[in-house]
């Protein structure tokens, strides 16, 4: 085969034989990988190494810009731009802020989370290598897939399908690029 | 650490029904809607909202010709129906958000197969209460006045009104819903996308899913994010219907200026809320055969819920009662005994009925396990809702501190269409919705199969 290819995959039906692969792969030293399934298993994490996500840190970033701004908004119109003297009571009447910070707050804690999570996987992606296979259909029902990239290092066509063959999967197949 | 993982694990065996596979629960939720062959119950269904939408869209066409007048707002009460079905709406709405938010932190597995279901409810509840106080602004086409912006009036918002607070509180309430569903939903559009055999659908159905493909980097973050987001929503539902009851409590109206009003409120929300959940599981299990699902289980525990929340509101009238009596203020005795004995007494003795009495029939097992009686008593819950905040508003305004000025509300036959109305937008959406996604998240229910749980001796790397 000439074209290029994104990688191998090996087709598993249960999550522990797709935990199992993940760390013999990793052990056995293939860093470019990933597992697919069709719910989230925690092993899998460990399995591959991943490390924990930025996903806190910029929901803590967002929530906190928001009640900021929320604050100053109310601020800034009730002091600065639009005062109203009521009975000579405070311009700067923060209890009364509390409530609209606090919903601006959750209002961008929310969007961040939600960009965050489009943004560190990198969605919306129209087109992937992976669905090139057709039996990967079945990643969204119920099969586990492993895919061991072809950018890898350790990677060559014949050897890594060798070492796919005996973790014992259902089948292993080319993706095409 | 193994101690604990069998305590969160024991009772997911017995939520769904025994002999589920991976593939039979996705093929099951899938083919509802992948089908070709649409159900009579769900035409009827949805031709009944849609009838009910009509008269929606008749009656704010009047509201837009005629004015607010149509309905029967006189002075002193001037918010009548409007806010009436606004608070039953937005109550309705909380039992989605705290089954998807709180019970996720509480780590509850059985919430699994009602939360998409819910969390839909919730949007359209909110959609549907957001009506009210729009047509009730009487000029629903300036309605973004109520948002700070510059503007050549050199006018903005008074940032101190609960009734300013009360907008930033349910847009941000409809906003968090809207994005924590769509993120729940992701992963089964992509579901569809791949069993769909319609290109037209699969198409629609992987703009909706965006690219995902269940990577394992992914879930990783997702998970991630639920937890998150669920973290950001519970305070945010127990805020919502607190910022609602501040519309009644800081005003020094007799009857709603107290400070037991947020508990009280956000108790009673989740009664409704979960009224709501049980007469749509009920019938909807029943129809598509998903009683291996939503099991009894479900019905039970939602049903508990109900009776903890529907005590906490029979306190709350007690306690309110008590304290008419107790704080020695003239007005506030008045009101309590108008309500009791006033020209809303009726009113008043069905909502104790359906409210105070009705969930007590809870205790009893046969009932909660007795679906069909559950249904009913999930109506009567609904309807005593509705009345509680009908009391609230329009015995409170009708006879305030002015005896002068008293003046009897009624209902007119505009109020009534409105209403109507609002709940024909609720069935359209919601069996639009269940023909066109899942109303059960597959991909969470998948993780309540024993298989789903890796078997390993081996450390975490």
């Amino acid at each position: 085969m000439i074209t290029a290819i994104h990688g191998l995959m090996a087709e598993f039906d249960n999550p522990t034989a797709l935990v199992e692969a993940a760390r013999a792969a990793r052990e056995k030293g293939y860093r470019k990988l990933d597992a697919y399934s069709p719910f989230p298993i925690e092993e899998l994490s460990g399995a591959l190494g991943l490390h924990h996500n930025k996903l806190p840190l910029i929901v803590l970033a967002g929530g906190i810009m928001g009640g900021i701004a929320g604050y100053l908004l109310q601020y800034f119109i009730t002091v600065i731009y639009y005062p109203i003297n009521v009975g000579g009571r405070p311009l700067h009447s923060w209890p009364a802020y509390i409530v609209i910070t606090f919903e601006t707050t959750i209002l961008f804690a929310a969007l961040a989370a939600v960009l965050g999570l489009m943004g560190l996987c990198g969605l919306p992606m129209p087109y992937h290598p992976v669905f090139n296979v057709p039996r990967f259909a079945m990643a969204s029902r119920n099969r586990f897939f492993l895919c061991i990239e072809a950018a890898d290092p350790l990677f060559d066509a014949q050897g890594t399908a060798g070492f796919l063959r005996t973790l014992e999967p259902k089948e292993v197949s080319e993706v095409a690029e | 650490m193994a101690d604990e993982l069998q305590v969160a694990d024991r009772p997911a065996e017995k939520i769904i029904a025994p002999g589920y596979t991976f593939a039979s629960i996705t093929d099951q939720i899938a083919t509802v809607v992948l089908t070709s062959r649409t159900p009579v119950f769900w035409m009827a269904g949805f031709g009944l909202g849609l009838v009910l939408l009509l008269l929606f869209l008749l009656a704010a066409g009047v509201l837009l010709a005629k004015g607010t007048g149509i309905w029967g707002i006189r002075t002193p009460v001037m918010w009548g129906f409007a806010i009436t079905n606004f608070v039953w709406w937005i109550g309705i709405g909380h039992a989605g958000t705290l089954i998807s938010a709180i019970l996720l932190l509480l780590n509850q597995r059985w919430r699994n197969s009602i939360n998409r279901f819910a969390e839909a409810m919730t949007l359209f509840a909110v959609a549907c209460a957001g009506m009210f106080p729009l047509l009730h602004l009487g000029r629903p086409w300036l309605f973004y006045w109520l948002m700070p912006y510059p503007n050549t009036m050199g006018i903005e918002p008074n940032f101190r009104s609960p009734l300013v607070w009360d907008v930033f509180a349910v847009s941000t309430y409809a906003t968090v819903s809207l994005l924590f569903w769509y993120v729940g939903l992701m992963p089964d559009l992509a579901t569809l996308r791949d069993r769909t055999k319609n290109r037209v659908a699969r198409v629609l159905y992987a703009v909706g899913a965006l690219g995902w493909r269940g990577s394992a980097r992914h879930w990783s973050v997702y998970e991630t994010a639920t937890l998150l987001l669920a973290g950001i929503a519970t305070p945010l539902v127990l805020s919502v219907h607190t910022v609602v009851s501040f519309d009644f409590t800081i005003g020094i109206v007799p009857g709603w200026h107290s400070t037991f009003f947020p508990p009280y409120f956000v108790a009673g929300a989740i009664y409704s809320g979960f009224a709501m959940v049980l007469a749509l599981a009920i019938p909807l299990r029943s129809v598509y055969g998903l009683k291996g699902l939503i099991t009894d289980k479900h019905l039970d525990n939602s049903a508990k819920v109900m009776l903890a929340t529907g005590l906490i509101v029979a306190y709350a009238y007690i306690l309110e009662a008590f304290t008419g009596w107790y704080s020695g203020n003239v007005y506030e005795h008045a009101v309590i005994v108008n309500r009791m004995t006033g020209p809303y007494a009726a009113q008043y003795w069905t909502l104790v009925g359906c409210n105070i009495v009705a969930p007590n029939f809870l205790w009893i097992r046969k009932l909660r396990t007795t679906p069909a009686l559950l249904f009913v008593w999930s109506l009567i819950v609904l309807v005593g809702m509705w009345l509680e905040r009908y009391v609230i508003i329009v015995s409170s305004l009708a006879q305030d501190n002015l005896v002068s000025s008293w003046r009897v509300f009624q209902g007119t036959r505009w109020d009534w269409a409105t209403y109507a109305g609002t709940i024909g937008l609720f069935l359209f959406l919601f069996f639009l919705f269940i023909r066109l996604l899942p109303m059960i998240s597959i991909f969470e229910v998948r993780t309540l199969l024993p298989e789903a749980k890796v078997e390993s001796g081996e450390g975490r790397g």
